[in-house]
């Protein structure tokens, strides 16, 4: 044990300095939410299989939705990427999502870039 | 006159002490992190808790006697740095100095353990009654050990003043080296003055929540770690100066780096002990202490005797 | 207590040793623990009810989130359940992946709870090293899965994620690197003297008590008995897998320790055997919505012993009934008799060495009206009136509230 200590004197701490020495995420990570409002149908199977009902699509238009994610009821499960038929939500590697506002948690995808526009809930 | 209180309020008497003893606390769990490969605390931490613990509320129990509940942790403070004015630093002379000073060293290191007896026992929560009585316990554990493993020293020296122990070994360069086994015990015993693992028993976070330290909150906490601290490093002296005593004459600027040195030293192999260890039970702690620690000193006591009666003739 | 010898004290609600709140009250004499008493209920989230209430796909994100260390342990003995009553075959390709996981699940376990262990024994040292090369299985899980915790594999019919031949490389890698650090464990947990000392003899549990009071798991296999779901009940790709199962006669918290050790060794086997013999094929089938009307047991062995899942399905597109027993509720009993006649520096080890889960044991609170005479249970009703009536007392107007909770919503 104490030769083992000794060399860790030596090596680097393991420790990630974590806000000034940011990680990144694999691949796959399912982070926060991005929708596409082009490919959206509007069938609402998101909204049918959301645990927590975090995510609403509104119809804005003739043919043309809208979706809210609640980011604080979201659980990051992306059931709704799974259960999506056109493909229209996709899982980012995004995860600092604190916000101090409680009303930015809600977030409303309309443009068709898909971005997050300023417009609040 | 003056120059005694400045000796005394300011160095190498209380700011020194104070600052020296929170760097060593500084030094001490950086040095823990690094072992355990973790990036440890900036050099202000020790400073930064400190000073918010001065800035907190003190709660005081209701149930606890004020008095004492206060009057413990100034007293454990005071024994501390009193017993630091007297023991020889980095130089053969120290502040104040009488024949016998090193078993009112030894006596006066007992007191914070006595004062966070009764502190504990006084704030009547009942994870700080246990933890009291585990630290008195414990006293009667290592303290024997302690007190063999430092007079076995002062034996060689044929003295029971710290200067004179000082001068005897100045006298005689190389005698040190018959006192290590002297020094490990002492080592080891100053683990359980200091209550660290293994010997953390009185404070098991995990059984007792803080043991005698829990209702203690703000300045009076502030001053119980202070104390700890300032233990720590007057222990450290105290070995430095009974089992290290080289190097006395040098000039005072050598000798100062060299005193700190050796400071550093003997933090580095308390840090080091604790990393590598679990904590004891306290039955096994006794038992440890008594079965093996108390016979290696009396080893040590004749080692000295005989060191004594052949070579010295 | 003031001049009394006996006395009791609280471990918990809220306690250092306790990393979830749970009620234990010890009576003790100095350092002797005299008797012990066990309340749960301090975790109750009403999940079990929360599943009647929402469809099968929305449950096993719910039912996932009993626990945040055997995550995949619920949702997976969850979706064999619902999978038995629908009658669905699965594909071979998602029953290996759905073991992979299932193993470096394990592994992050064992290595979470030898941190826990070391740290109740004031080891922080290695608390720290365990912690550090868990977070290597920690990564391998979130670039397989896209969680670090909450993996959400499972879906009805198979698996939600494929593995790549990448991914199964980096997986590989990762065992090689965690064999070796656990080998050291192995011996450090065989030489180091204090370890040994804190660990040996304390908390034990004969096999004929383990029997007695139905321990699972790693307590109970420490205590010699041989019970493992993986062999004895072969579900996923278990089967197929060559492993042993690990047994001590130690009957002590040491013996679980290295049980709980050399089933990492097995872990590492078990997760090169399933990227091995991976066979190629779809990774899910198609499930129904609406699972037709019947009832299953499904038994999977999590790392902290045998999990039960019941779920009574009744046709339509939720169940009807969804019944849990997490591991730690059939050790818990056996904390007891492990702390007969033991110091109190023993207890927090004790109770981590059952690697207990609080939250997923906690399936029902029943309260007792103290204050009456029959002291009976109090049912819904009952409470409700009661807790009005005391609010009432306090001052609280209604009417007042009502009106305010209406105009805010």
């Amino acid at each position: 044990m104490i030769r083992e200590v000794l060399r860790s004197i030596f090596k680097k701490p393991a420790t990630n300095l974590y806000p000034a020495q940011k990680l990144v995420m694999p691949e796959k990570f399912r982070g926060k939410l991005k929708f596409n409002p082009v490919k959206c149908i509007g069938c609402k199977m998101c909204m049918r299989d959301c645990p927590t009902g975090a995510i609403t699509i509104n119809k804005v238009g003739e043919k043309k939705f809208e979706a809210v994610i609640d980011l604080g009821k979201c659980i990051y499960c992306a059931q709704c990427v799974d259960s999506c038929l056109k493909k229209a939500l996709e899982a980012t590697r995004e995860v600092e999502l604190a916000q101090q506002d409680i009303k930015k948690l809600k977030v409303t995808y309309s443009d068709e870039s898909g971005n997050e526009p300023p417009k609040e809930a | 006159m003056f120059k005694d209180l400045f000796q005394i309020l300011i160095f190498p008497g209380l700011t020194f002490l104070v600052i020296f003893s929170l760097f060593a606390e500084y030094f001490d769990r950086k040095l823990y992190a690094r072992l355990q490969n973790r990036v440890g605390p900036p050099w202000f931490q020790p400073f930064a808790d400190i000073l918010k613990l001065l800035a907190k509320e003190e709660l005081i129990p209701c149930e606890a006697n004020p008095r004492m509940f206060k009057l413990a942790p100034l007293f454990a403070f005071t024994a501390a740095i009193t017993a630091f004015l007297y023991i020889p630093l980095w130089q053969i002379k120290t502040l104040f100095s009488f024949n016998g000073d090193v078993l009112v060293v030894l006596y006066l290191l007992t007191i914070p353990t006595l004062s966070f007896f009764i502190g504990g026992w006084y704030s009547t929560s009942l994870f700080a009654r246990i933890g009291s009585v585990r630290s008195m316990t414990q006293l009667f554990a290592y303290e024997v050990p302690l007190f063999m493993g430092i007079l076995s020293s002062a034996l060689l020296a044929n003295t029971w003043n710290l200067k004179e122990i000082a001068l005897f070994y100045s006298a005689h360069p190389w005698f040190w080296l018959f006192n290590l086994p002297g020094f490990c015990i002492a080592l080891i015993a100053l683990l359980g003055k200091l209550e660290k693992v293994p010997f953390d028993i009185p404070e098991a976070e995990t059984e007792i929540v803080a043991g005698s330290f829990t209702e203690y909150s703000g300045k009076l906490f502030a001053f119980l770690k202070l104390t700890l601290d300032i233990e720590m490093v007057v222990g450290a002296a105290l070995l430095a100066a009974v089992f290290f005593p080289f190097g006395l004459q040098m000039n005072p600027f050598a000798g100062f780096v060299l005193f700190l040195l050796k400071i550093i030293f003997i933090v580095f192999l308390l840090s080091l002990l604790r990393t590598v260890m679990a904590r004891l039970r306290i039955d096994q702690m006794i038992d440890f202490c008594w079965k093996y620690l108390v016979p290696l000193a009396f080893v040590q006591i004749l080692l000295n005797l005989a060191v004594k009666g052949v070579i010295l003739k | 207590m003031h001049n009394s010898e006996e006395f009791k004290i609280p471990i918990g609600p809220q306690h250092p040793a306790l990393k979830e709140p749970e009620s234990f009250s010890v009576a003790l004499k100095g350092e002797k623990i005299l008797g012990i008493e066990i309340r749960l209920g301090y975790n109750h989230r009403g999940i079990e009810k929360a599943a009647e209430e929402r469809t099968y796909i929305q449950d096993i994100y719910l039912i996932e989130r009993i626990c945040g260390i055997c995550s995949h342990s619920h949702s997976t003995a969850f979706v064999q359940a619902v999978e038995e009553i629908a009658g669905l075959e699965l594909p071979k390709r998602a029953l290996y992946i759905r073991t992979l996981i299932g193993e470096l699940e394990r592994v992050h376990s064992h290595l979470l709870w030898l941190g826990v262990a070391g740290h109740e024994i004031g080891f922080d040292t290695l608390l720290m090293y365990t912690w550090r090369d868990r977070e290597i299985v920690m990564d391998i899980l979130a670039l397989l899965t896209g969680n670090r915790v909450n993996y959400g594999i499972n879906t009805i019919g198979g698996v939600r994620r494929d593995i790549s031949k990448e991914q199964a490389e980096e997986v590989l890698k990762a065992m090689d690197t965690l064999e070796e650090r656990t080998k050291y464990y192995i011996e450090l947990g065989l030489s180091e003297t204090t370890l040994v000392k804190r660990l040996s003899g304390v908390g034990v549990l004969t096999y004929d008590d383990a029997l007695r009071l139905d321990a699972v798991g790693p307590t109970a296999r420490a205590s010699g008995v041989k019970r493992d779901v993986r062999k004895d009940d072969p579900y996923a790709a278990y089967g197929e897998m060559d492993f042993k199962v690990i047994t001590e006669k130690n009957c002590d918290v040491y013996g679980r320790t290295l049980v709980r050790l050399k089933e990492l060794m097995e872990a590492y086997q078990i997760i090169r055997q399933c990227i091995k013999n991976l066979p190629e094929g779809p990774v899910t089938i198609k499930a129904p919505r609406k699972i037709p009307a019947g009832e299953a047991l499904s038994r999977y062995e999590a790392p902290r012993g045998e999990d039960v899942h019941y779920v009574k399905a009744n046709g339509t597109e939720k169940p009807e009934r969804v019944k849990v027993r997490a591991p730690t509720l059939a050790n818990v009993q056996a904390v007891k008799q492990m702390l007969k006649d033991r110091f109190l520096a023993d207890m927090p080890i004790v109770i981590a060495a059952i690697d207990p889960c609080f939250s997923c044991t906690d399936r029902l609170v029943s309260l007792r009206q103290v204050d009456s005479k029959d002291k009976k249970t109090m049912n819904w009703q009952t409470l409700r009136e009661y807790s009005i009536d005391w609010h009432r007392k306090q001052g609280i107007d209604f009417k007042k509230l009502n009106q305010k909770l209406k105009t805010n919503v």
